[in-house]
């Protein structure tokens, strides 16, 4: 059932540019007059997103319909849209009336409305007695009110933001964040801001959407997204985090850096692997005394203006992230205490790495286009299709791409407490996710080996 | 001691190239039929070569040469600038080529050209004559319009287009009102480069301007000169077209060093 507030219908949108699948089956809508923030890190899709709406670019798959309309192939000329620019992209050979001009004039809007939408537009961006000023002697942020006022002097249903803010200075970004919401409540129109700045995300939005690698991973309201992630990725993404490998023991039982946890998470069946997030201001820490849930000595703490940052190790070897008032000296013996509703608990989205692979003989097996060595399977015959199962800590990474029997660069690296869990990328783009205890970088180029002991073939 | 050789070396330069074009414009201004005889101070030639009369034939040569070098200009910054756009929005390496294939007719001699374009009218049985050379200065004068225009577009904010689309306009207006008013510096530029360009072009010119009688400039002097000395009136032309080029140069110079300067302003 669809319902007629949706001004926005994104459905099951799919874009690749050659080889690389930039947009995966992305679904998105929107109500009228909500401020829907695409929040994701740089090459996720978002501005690729932002464009097939705008329509600039097209999308392979799906359907978009603005206002119940279907505009999937309508030419970017006819949407009732309109875009702000992350570079502006103002006329320079207009000065600042003609370029807020600019719409109304094709659209032969009178000569006198034109004038009296311009002034309005002009006040509504605080540019006031700046009409007759070439947009090449203006500041950053004075283009940028002047790109905001040639877009909602055509009174657009829709008002697109391609990271508006992201070319400004931190306190010209935070004054212009309080205008742009000032803005969308007195208009009334339907924000779509993109940005990869989370706080900004938080500030200003009514919904956020949370994407990564091409695909959605969360929707929903800023205290949604922040209290109740939904995989590791966007607790990782919004805001500090401590993520942890847990298992939940039973409804309300959760196990994590050794030892048995109150929670209130439920329905995750018995003895099942989970991610556990605990944001670092909901720990609290306190000198060491009898009733604390966990001990553990202060390794290192920053004073970050209004709380101290502190990283704590436990006895087990597990390093956590803590935000406090209070400061403890380095070397100190604290204890800490979590509240229940302050565990957060999300299923994992994989165990292990799975590849779909082919079976060249009966100790041979082919997977991410690499030949690799493996135990003697019985019954197998050569070219059969199979799965191969590689657990995450079996994943040798070397520094010498040359020793590796496949090379691939690492994407994203997720800290764990005790461990790194970083997910590698081959060229061919398939993705290998890799749980060490070495460091690596963003980026780094590694060489991949697997043992044959470690692969575990199964039928399929 | 050393700046003054420096300083002398320079001015020699100097001197050997603008002496013959000084001396041309010097002995415009005398009646003899000898260049290197003064017979006093004269403006005859220049009253002579307005008058026409006798000089029909290069009177007509100078029309034929501008109505070439305008309409061979015009039509080549139209195309050049097109091409410039439609190069611009090309992608890796099929930009690399289409680049080089550009490239390509602005280092090949002119003699190549022209006895290129000779075999391929003949060989379509294309009379030549006005349209024929008109074809060909477009051909050598389109490169260097595409040269003048790509800096323009490589400086633009890539996103005005969409801007203008998005604010509703067609893809023709988009073009219209916001990439031509950008780029039209560089058009402009391209155009007289074209014009200068087309003027003094002989080499091609000879090859297809045909056996119908039409002259330009270029092939008018050289006829002139194998028929035995250069018609006098051939001074007070140089003397003309060489101030025109000069004053020309100036107005681009001026031009491009106060955009320079605007540019700077707004930094």
């Amino acid at each position: 059932m669809k319902d007629s507030n949706f001004i926005i219908e994104l459905s099951h949108i799919s874009k690749s540019f050659g080889d690389k699948q930039v947009l995966d089956d992305v679904s998105l809508f929107v109500k009228k007059g909500e401020f829907v923030t695409i929040l994701g890190p740089s090459g996720c899709g978002k501005t690729t997103l932002l464009r097939i709406l705008a329509g600039f670019g097209t999308a392979d798959e799906g359907e978009i319909r603005i206002d119940g309309k279907d505009i999937t192939s309508v030419p970017p000329h006819e949407r009732p849209v309109n875009t702000v620019f992350q570079r502006y992209a103002l006329f320079p050979h207009l000065n600042v009336y003609d370029n807020i001009a600019f719409g109304l004039k094709l659209k032969k809007v009178k000569d006198d409305e034109i004038e009296l939408r311009v002034r309005k537009a002009l006040k509504m961006v605080g540019m006031t007695d700046y009409e007759w000023r070439d947009v090449n002697s203006l500041s950053g942020g004075q283009q940028q009110r002047v790109a905001i006022a040639r877009a909602i002097v055509n009174r657009p249903q829709v008002l697109l933001l391609d990271e508006p803010l992201a070319a400004l200075d931190l306190k010209m970004r935070k004054d212009m964040q309080m205008e742009l919401k000032d803005m969308h409540k007195t208009l009334g129109i339907t924000f779509v801001y993109v940005t990869h700045d989370q706080e900004e995300a938080l500030t200003l939005s009514d919904t956020i959407v949370v994407m990564s690698e091409g695909k959605v991973q969360q929707i929903g309201t800023p205290t949604d997204i922040y209290n109740e992630p939904a995989n590791s990725f966007v607790a990782d993404f919004i805001g500090e985090s401590n993520i942890l490998n847990g298992t939940m023991v039973e409804d309300r039982v959760v196990s994590f850096m050794g030892r048995e946890w109150e929670c209130v998470d439920e329905g995750f069946g018995e003895n099942a692997p989970v991610d556990v997030v605990i944001r670092p201001e909901d720990i609290y820490i306190m000198a060491k005394t009898d009733s604390g849930m966990l001990e553990g000595t202060v390794q290192s703490c920053i004073f970050k203006g209004v709380h101290y940052e502190m990283t704590v190790t436990t006895p087990d070897g597990y390093e956590i992230m803590i935000q406090d008032y209070n400061a403890f000296e380095v070397g100190q013996q604290v204890s800490m205490i979590i509240k229940p509703s302050d565990i957060h608990v999300m299923h994992k989205e994989r165990t292990c790495n799975t590849f779909e692979a082919t079976m060249i003989d009966s100790t041979h097996v082919e997977f991410l286009s690499t030949q690799f060595v493996c135990n003697e399977q019985a019954g197998i015959t050569g070219g059969e299709k199979v799965e191969v199962e590689v657990n995450f800590d079996r994943i040798e990474l070397m520094d010498n791409k040359e020793d590796g029997m496949l090379v691939g660069d690492v994407r994203f690296i997720l800290y764990k407490g005790d461990h790194y869990h970083l997910t590698v990328r081959t060229f061919d783009g398939d993705n290998i996710y890799v749980d060490t205890h070495d460091v690596w970088d963003d980026r780094d180029i590694v060489g991949v080996k697997i043992m044959p002991d470690d692969i575990r073939i199964k039928r399929v | 001691m050393k700046k003054f050789f420096a300083q002398a070396y320079l001015w020699f330069l100097l001197a050997m190239l603008y002496a013959p074009i000084l001396i041309i414009a010097i002995f415009s201004f005398t009646e003899a039929k000898v260049l290197g005889n003064w017979t006093g101070f004269s403006t005859k030639l220049y009253t002579s070569l307005f008058s026409g009369g006798v000089h029909h034939s290069l009177l007509s040569a100078i029309e034929n040469t501008l109505i070439i070098a305008i309409v061979a200009a015009a039509l080549s910054t139209i195309l050049g600038s097109i091409a410039a756009v439609g190069i611009h929005n090309l992608y890796g390496r099929k930009k690399a080529v289409i680049n080089t294939l550009n490239n390509i007719p602005m280092l090949n001699p002119d003699i190549i050209t022209g006895i290129s374009l000779f075999l391929l009218f003949v060989s379509l049985g294309i009379t030549q004559g006005y349209a024929t050379v008109i074809l060909a200065h477009i051909t050598f004068c389109t490169p260097y319009v595409v040269l003048c225009v790509m800096p323009r577009l490589q400086q633009m904010n890539p996103n005005i287009y969409e801007a203008a689309l998005d604010l509703g306009a067609t893809p023709w207006q988009a073009l219209r009102k916001v990439i031509i008013p950008e780029i039209k510096p560089g058009m402009i530029s391209g155009f007289i480069l074209a014009f200068t360009l087309s003027i003094d072009d002989f080499a091609v010119t000879i090859f297809t301007i045909g056996t119908e009688g039409l002259e330009t400039l270029s092939t008018y002097i050289y006829a002139d000169a194998r028929k035995g000395g250069l018609t006098p009136e051939l001074r007070p032309l140089s003397t003309i077209i060489f101030v025109t080029v000069l004053i020309l140069l100036i107005v681009i110079n001026v031009r491009s060093q106060r955009a320079a300067k605007r540019k700077e302003a707004t930094r």
